[in-house]
């Protein structure tokens, strides 16, 4: 006789994931329902930008929405207030702002990489990745000053340039990323483990991605041709050719599963490395920042009145930012944050329907989600609650790894 | 000295109390080969019984405070706690939010705490708090 289980994921998890609980419905070991409940890491972001600070220390605050994408919120944030007050960045700055999005990109995409592996129980791959992975955190610290929060952006440019002392560090970490590529596609691409862990497993259809409004890479990995980059071109953007990258480019055919979102996120790395490469040889040189002085920018931004939205591709997929100013009025007067992640948890539904329990951690992890997934969990069982660890939860996705071998 | 400090292993219980990920992949890194906190025997851990130091990373939103007081309660005593992060020693940036049942440190006073100032801090720095976490066990057992 087969018992319905209903198993609470969360919110708490021992890795490095955030606080955020799936109710998932099993039978046996099927999944036959899934149910989110969020608001564990609300923070009151945009209260907080909307009463206690001005535009520019909202600057920093929208830096904290995610420490992984700490770029692309600000950038969001100063596009929306860019096109309301008219302030217009000069060139240069464009080109540097390009180059940190897409180093950021490097190290998101490596860093779920890592994350993946270790949901696979492949823990020795996770530790090679994230040793790759330093490189281009050091490039970001010698770029920055700071190994994660970059604090770089600002209203009309950047804070910092890139300089000739920068350059050769940024083109050998290039070389040294097209150096270890091979090896990184070789590793995730042709091992026979991975591809049985993760061939047709939690599949997202094109149709289903559309219609979930997926973004990034979850929705170009099931064959969605839309990156904002190529659809809707910000910073320096139009300079450069970017096509949205989909698996069958690689390997000829699409499926949308979790194999062909590694794929997915592997070739985007080497389109950012071509795109620092390409940014770094055409930019122009000059003024980095419209105005220096922050309190002259600051009546200027006060000043100003209206609405803007702003679409940005982050790493996790298009990022939205919606900013209104009244005039005379310091702090934003409405601020409205969409982040990729909000959509894009509502394919785990369509992902992990009738799958394995066992699937659930790489399958939730394979949308990079900026919260998830998967530790402490209670079984209720004919009204008896038990509850479980998460070691166990891992342990079961390593010995169904083992079983596949 | 070193020898002293490195006769067991410290096992670490990581919660993520509502941080912006920006700690939590520090902690990470601070285990990954360039910084290797494994070679010392720390480790992290997957359930708080098994944890003799627990790192906290992020501001305690109102909907995680039950569950840090509970995963407090459920690592054996001394409760020693690590504090990763500006914003979970004082609220950071995040301060004054309505949503923010205040430091940890101010829900659960009767434990030691370490603090690892930095938004985020340095994987250096992380490694830093646990051997100074484990000095202090040590004083404590020898009591």
């Amino acid at each position: 006789m087969k018992h319905d289980y209903e198993i609470s994921v969360g919110p708490i998890h021992p890795a490095l994931k955030e606080p955020i609980m799936l109710r998932v419905t099993l039978e046996g070991e099927e999944i036959v329902d899934v149910d989110v409940i969020a608001s564990q890491n609300h923070r009151g972001i945009e209260w907080i930008g909307m009463n206690r600070n001005n535009v520019i220390q909202s600057l920093y605050l929208a830096e904290r929405i995610c420490g992984i994408c700490n770029f692309c919120h600000p950038s969001n944030l100063v596009m929306a207030i860019e096109e309301i007050a008219d302030i217009e960045p000069p060139e240069r700055a464009q080109y540097i702002r390009v180059i940190q999005g897409e180093l950021e990109r490097i190290h998101s995409h490596l860093l779920w990489a890592g994350v993946a592996a270790h949901e696979l129980g492949f823990d020795t791959l996770l530790h090679y990745v994230w040793m790759v992975r330093e490189k281009v955190m050091d490039v970001l610290e010698e770029v920055n000053g700071n190994r994660v929060t970059k604090a770089i952006i600002m209203y009309g440019g950047v804070r910092r340039d890139i300089t000739e002392r920068h350059v050769p560090k940024i083109r050998k970490m290039i070389s040294y990323y097209r150096e270890a590529f091979g090896k990184l596609a070789e590793l995730f691409l042709e091992d026979d483990t991975i591809k049985k862990r993760t061939r047709n497993i939690g599949v997202l259809k094109k149709k289903d991605a559309i219609k979930l409004a997926a973004a990034g890479p979850t929705a170009r990995a099931s064959g969605v041709k839309k990156d904002v980059r190529q659809d809707f071109p910000y910073f320096a953007y139009p300079d450069f050719d970017i096509h949205a990258i989909t698996p069958d480019e690689l390997i000829g055919y699409t499926i949308g599963d979790v194999y062909d979102r590694i794929v997915v996120r592997l070739l985007e790395v080497k389109q950012s490395l071509e795109i620092i490469e390409e940014a770094l040889n055409e930019m122009p040189s000059g003024e980095i920042i419209y105005e220096k002085k922050l309190v002259k920018l600051m009546a200027k931004i006060k000043n100003s009145e209206g609405e803007a939205v702003a679409r940005y591709e982050a790493p996790r997929g298009e990022d939205i930012h919606y900013v209104m100013l009244k005039k005379g009025y310091e702090p934003l007067y409405s601020w409205k944050v969409r982040a990729p992640t909000y959509i894009n948890i509502l394919s785990w539904r369509p992902m992990l329907l009738g799958y394995q329990i066992a699937d659930i951690p790489i399958i939730a992890a394979s949308i990079d989600p900026c919260l998830s997934c998967t530790n402490r969990f209670a079984v209720v069982k004919n009204g008896e609650e038990k509850i479980m660890s998460g070691e166990y939860f891992h342990k079961l996705s390593v010995e169904k790894t083992r079983r596949i071998k | 000295m070193i020898s002293k400090a490195f006769k067991r292993s410290l096992w670490v219980f990581h919660v993520n109390s509502g941080s912006c990920n920006g700690c939590d992949i520090e902690v990470i890194a601070a285990l990954t080969p360039r910084y290797d906190a494994e070679r010392f025997g720390i480790k992290l851990v997957a359930s708080p019984r098994h944890a003799d130091v627990i790192a906290f990373t992020g501001p305690v939103t109102n909907d995680m405070a039950d569950k840090v007081i509970r995963i407090i309660q459920q690592t054996p005593d001394p409760k020693v706690i690590v504090i990763v992060g500006s914003c979970g020693i004082s609220g950071g940036v995040f301060h004054e939010s309505y949503h923010l049942a205040g430091p940890i440190d101010r829900l659960y006073p009767n434990a030691k705490y370490f603090y690892v100032p930095g938004c985020p801090p340095r994987p250096e720095a992380i490694i830093h708090a646990f051997t100074k976490a484990w000095e202090w066990l040590e004083e404590v057992e020898k009591k």
